[in-house]
């Protein structure tokens, strides 16, 4: 899936969502003990439980990145003009 | 800066901000390498998946108009807002992927106006490139404008730092990766806008007690303000008459102003979204493109306009002045601003971000915030984009330096992508008139796109239309589209940008309804005035217009392609699932 940019989108996206995902689960679980926190969201802790959700759709897509790339036998496509298709 | 934001971040939010400027910085750095040729600047060298291009398609078009203007609508108008998707943009997309598509890619036209100089001439060209950019920089500027005033709002943020931290931003990750790297952030936006969202949504169903209690508790607002209880969750059953519902547009306005005419208009001519089609890498991908991006679109409803519903029953900040969660807009000493009527008036673009502030603890704000950002940034640099392209290549290129290296034009693209920037900060400064984004940018499509799709469905499926008649029927279509503005009012405004200028010779009950209507009657002039002007004229022949006439081109049967991929069974079936949601809210 790799395009002629030699950059899979997927990459930046699982990064940024594993990141994210990261951060609001750590935080969630410092949170957890503290209820006032979550009065806006009903008691629901959100940050963890959507913490979690974020993270593991960041890891799929940087999973689905490395197997994308073994597939391909060069790391880095080459631009081609006649408009071929990534990977 | 107002005297008390109306929430703090903490660090946890600011670190989610952060995490994401450096990954939008970062892929804008990683892309700067292959930025070698114009066509890699301006159209990604052709060469990216359709369901890249796909989400790209609905993402540029996901800026402060969709995001902020779509909960406004939701919480002015109710359900019907979903007529933008289910009428509107939806069969705009799948009439532009089955038909249009195969002429703006097989053409290898490099964007819509050079695609109108291949059909038409060069001056309908040049009228198109200059009413396309000014719109661009309009709307980017718009939505500037909209982010920093909201962010000093909820924040305290400076509106002056808001808007060229972003503008920085933007022009950092465009000037360096040009449009692979617009879209690829884009392609991160949407997901982000998505994750941030579906739990607004979540949260803010559950505090009103579901579909059903958000049903029971609109019902009370709708009687309160005289119309039908189920004037605000349901799409269709109130269009018989235009009294009784928020629109205040009959199901005959909203058909063909909204759908045929201003979604159409919008969606199969602005190049803005066509471009990301047309960064494809092949022709099934670029006719997959709209295609694929009608999937996510037609459920956006949910994610977009359901927060403004839910804001106008949730809880009891603005109890006293407003309604819900949405507050009175404030006249200058401070006093809540009523309209002709006696009513309050509400500032419903407030209606999302207050459901973010009411219902997200510190952190999934910082997500929910930066998802409202990504939306800002998005739009931008969409229309930055399509303002460098269509600059460089038919206004450039074409009248001021024709036969340059391509070099020189891959530095053009760069200078433009700056001063498309710059414009829009002006720009961002001139806007502040409506009380809804949406109906401002709805108004501009209006007066300069709505006689676009005339041209398109004219210049493509009849090849006896000429360049003098698609010129004349431009021009004379945008012209009676400022004429029926300066002619008519919508209910409660004075004479101004609102309409009137002219005179008042009707009165409609709302905006959006005098915004159909104006579509309407520019669409028709110019159908009427193009077909005249072009019988009177001489046809090109036949063979100079091979591959830019469906008459003329080829039809793509699609026999190599597995049948589930095909665009004609993609198309039927975001149809018919389309159909289904307009049943299922009637």
């Amino acid at each position: 899936m790799s395009t002629s940019s030699g950059l899979d989108v997927r990459l930046p996206i699982g990064g940024l969502f594993a990141s994210l995902g990261l951060v609001l689960t750590v935080y969630g679980l410092a949170t957890a003990d503290d209820p006032t926190h979550y009065a806006r969201s009903m008691s629901v802790n959100i940050n963890l439980w959507w913490g979690l959700v974020m993270l593991a759709f960041g890891l799929l897509l940087l999973l689905a990145t490395w197997l994308g790339r073994r597939d391909t036998s060069g790391p880095h496509p080459i631009p081609a003009a006649n408009g071929k298709k990534g990977s | 800066m107002p005297a008390t934001p109306i929430t703090n971040l903490t660090s946890v939010d600011y670190a989610i901000m952060a995490i994401y400027f450096v990954v939008v910085l970062g892929v804008g750095w990683i892309l700067r390498r292959v930025m070698r040729t114009s066509t890699d600047f301006f159209l990604s060298g052709r060469s990216l998946p359709a369901w890249i291009t796909g989400i790209a398609f609905i993402s540029a078009n996901l800026g402060a108009q969709e995001v902020i203007g779509m909960g406004a609508s939701g919480a002015k108008y109710g359900i019907a807002t979903s007529h933008f998707y289910w009428v509107g943009a939806i069969p705009a997309m799948v009439f532009v992927g089955l038909f249009m598509m195969p002429f703006y890619y097989g053409s290898r036209a490099r964007s819509v106006p050079e695609y109108l100089r291949l059909r038409f001439d060069e001056k309908t060209r040049t009228l198109n490139a200059v009413s396309f950019a000014a719109m661009t920089i309009f709307s980017s500027g718009v939505s500037m404008y909209a982010m920093g005033k909201l962010f000093n709002l909820l924040l305290g943020w400076s509106f002056d730092v808001s808007i060229m931290v972003s503008a920085v931003i933007v022009l950092s990750y465009v000037l360096l990766g040009g449009l692979t790297s617009a879209i690829y952030n884009e392609v991160l936006q949407f997901f982000l806008i998505v994750f941030g969202f579906i739990p607004l949504v979540w949260l803010g169903l559950n505090a009103v007690g579901g579909w059903e209690g958000l049903t029971a508790r609109l019902a009370e607002v709708s009687t309160a303000r005289g119309y039908p209880a189920n004037a605000y969750t349901s799409a269709w059953s109130n269009l018989g008459d235009s009294a009784s519902n928020p629109i205040g547009v009959e199901w005959f306005g909203l058909v063909m102003g909204l759908g045929f005419v201003l979604s159409f208009g919008y969606w199969c001519t602005d190049f803005l979204v066509v471009q990301r089609a047309m960064a494809a890498d092949s022709m099934t991908a670029a006719r997959r493109t709209p295609l694929i991006a009608a999937v996510p679109k037609m459920l956006f409803p949910f994610l977009v306009i359901l927060p403004g519903m839910i804001a106008l029953v949730l809880g009891a900040e603005y109890a006293a002045s407003g309604q819900g969660l949405v507050p009175a807009k404030l006249a200058a000493d401070g006093a809540p601003l009523l309209d002709a009527t006696g009513r309050v008036v509400l500032d419903y673009d407030l209606a999302t971000p207050m459901m973010l502030v009411h219902l997200f603890p510190s952190g999934m704000l910082g997500l929910g915030l930066t998802a409202l950002l990504a939306s800002f940034m998005s739009g931008m640099a969409g229309n930055v984009t399509a303002f460098n392209t269509v600059w460089t290549y038919d206004i450039y290129q074409s009248h001021i330096r024709r036969g340059a290296s391509d070099v020189h034009y891959l530095m053009m693209g760069r200078i433009a992508t700056v001063g498309g920037i710059l414009l829009s900060i002006a720009a961002a400064y001139l806007a502040s008139a409506f009380n809804n984004i949406m109906d401002l940018l709805q108004l501009v499509f209006a007066f300069v796109n709505a006689p676009l799709f005339a041209t398109f469905a004219l210049g493509m499926f009849w090849r006896r239309s000429t360049g003098h008649g698609a010129f004349a029927g431009l021009l004379s279509g945008t012209i009676a589209a400022a004429i029926h503005h300066g002619l008519t009012l919508p209910a409660g405004a004075q004479p101004g940008v609102k309409g009137g200028f002219f005179g008042v010779l009707h009165t409609y009950p709302s905006e959006l309804a005098q915004t159909f209507w104006t579509a309407i009657i520019a669409w028709s002039t110019c159908f009427v005035v193009t077909i005249l002007v072009s019988l009177a004229t001489r046809p090109r022949p036949a063979e100079e217009l091979r591959g830019l006439v469906y008459s003329l081109t080829p039809r793509s049967t699609d026999k190599d392609l597995p049948w589930i991929r095909r665009p004609w069974v993609l198309g039927g079936a975001v149809l018919a699932l389309t159909a289904a949601l307009n049943f299922v809210f009637f």
